[in-house]
């Protein structure tokens, strides 16, 4: 256990270190929706995604490939080594874990979604194409402090050569990576970062939503709160104004707000039996309050469908809002 | 028999950051709220540092990566101890502590 352990966290670290990720995500493509908004590069304000929504498929799509191909129970974690071995490199890692269109364009669309309801609530913004880097989330969580660190000071020059002062999130991991991480490796840290959520909760949603907008939606949602939005960044009111005014009802599990239950993710890639269990347990709560599921995380999103096998719908809150949104400008 | 090796709360542990595990009164809260239920996590896991018992935190390697940082924990502590950032301090610990082949 304990070289492979470290043979993992110095790969990754390598990557972040090398290619300001830790896994390559092809950057044309995954930016593509903001070349076709026409949103202008930097300014005060950008919406920053850290490519989070954007990397969980690849990392999905290397942890059911290794499944299959590995016997021993570090299988999973033991492929992410591998592959990130070859990207490091410089070989044909996207050959290898490509995720297939259907389960990119899903976690693709977010980015989109989320900068769509920002202007629609008025928000003006830039974005910043290939310099919009991966947060280094998951190589801060395994220790890495000193990578973290130097890469804490390439986003922040990059904000600053930019001329940001005001930084949206799409994500809770990487909205505590810029907002709470990085003031303690960079100083002076002079941005404001804020969730979308937090955003638009600020600025309300119009009125005139109504329930069931969303394909397919009973018009009741469970809020799955992210344990980083919830405990790490107090973010537990912004999602449930946002649903209700989106008319929809909002319907709380056994485990909800600050005292949210995890959903696994953070075990997969090492214990992935142990993240199964987790979700699973997870899963049952949320099927006790309801049949459908909001989440606010990729990873969340990921791991609590994988866990419920279909008995219950789980979808991004952000499919939930556009819903609602496209309901609004229909005439009436 | 077990050593306790003082160094690993003072220079090693407390030179990486806000190591606070000295803090933990002991009372079991957080791993009666832990979603892994490990039996080491998080309770037995923070004693262990605090008492600077460096092998047993070796031995427990896999707990230590296993942890979700949910926080769970930490929002129950009625000491406040800041568990997650302890656990993530351990990792470190461990990946630049190897073990020692005599
Ligand atoms: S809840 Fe806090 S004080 Fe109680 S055992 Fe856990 S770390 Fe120690
Ligand atoms: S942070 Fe780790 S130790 Fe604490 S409750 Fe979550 S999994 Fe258990």
């Amino acid at each position: 256990m304990a070289l492979p352990t470290r043979e993992v966290v110095g790969l990754l670290s390598d990557n972040l270190r090398m290619r300001g990720s830790v896994l390559p995500v092809p950057v044309r493509r995954a930016t593509h929706w903001a070349r076709e908004m026409g949103l202008p590069k930097g300014g005060d304000t950008v919406l920053y995604t850290g490519m989070m929504y954007q990397i969980v498929p690849y990392l999905e799509r290397l942890g059911r490939l290794q499944a299959r191909l590995g016997g021993s129970p570090l299988g999973p974690y033991l492929g992410l080594a591998r592959v990130a071995n070859r990207a490091v490199r410089g070989f044909g890692m996207r050959a290898v874990a490509r995720p297939r269109p259907a389960e990119r364009s899903e976690f693709e669309a977010v980015p989109a979604n989320v900068a769509r309801l920002l202007v629609q609530a008025g928000v003006v913004f830039g974005y910043l194409y290939e310099d919009d880097l991966y947060s280094g989330a998951l190589t801060y969580d395994m220790g890495s402090d000193a990578v973290v660190a130097a890469h804490a000071q390439r986003v922040a020059a990059v904000l600053r050569s930019n001329h940001v002062r005001h930084v949206i999130t799409i994500d809770p991991h990487t909205t505590t990576m810029l907002r709470s991480v990085f003031p303690r490796f960079v100083q002076p840290y002079d941005f404001d970062v804020r969730s979308y959520l937090e955003v638009l909760a600020e600025r309300g949603l119009p009125a005139g939503h109504r329930p069931g907008t969303e394909a397919g939606s009973s018009g009741e949602v469970v809020v799955h709160d992210s344990c980083v939005y919830a405990r790490y960044e107090g973010v537990v009111e912004a999602p449930r104004q946002l649903l209700t005014q989106a008319g929809l009802a909002v319907r709380e599990p056994e485990r909800a707000g600050r005292q949210t239950w995890c959903c696994g993710g953070p075990a997969e890639s090492l214990y992935p039996a142990k993240a199964a269990a987790v979700a699973s347990e997870r899963v049952e709560q949320l099927r006790a309050a309801g049949t459908e599921c909001v989440t606010m995380c990729p990873i969340c999103l990921v791991n609590l469908r994988k866990a419920a096998k279909g008995s219950i719908a789980v979808r991004d809150i952000s499919e939930y809002l556009m819903g609602a949104r496209a309901e609004t400008k229909a005439p009436v | 028999m077990t050593t306790l090796t003082p160094s690993l709360i003072g220079p090693e542990l407390a030179a990486l950051g806000d190591f606070d595990a000295q803090a933990c009164m002991n009372c079991g809260i957080c791993t009666a709220i832990c979603p892994l239920s490990t039996d080491v996590l998080p309770r037995r896991l923070m004693r262990y540092a605090a008492l600077g018992m460096a092998e047993r935190v070796r031995q427990e390697e896999e707990a230590v990566f296993s942890c979700l940082l949910c926080r769970s924990c930490e929002e129950n502590c009625p000491a406040g101890v800041h568990i997650t950032e302890n656990v993530r301090l351990l990792r470190r610990w461990l990946l630049e502590h190897p073990r020692r082949l005599n």
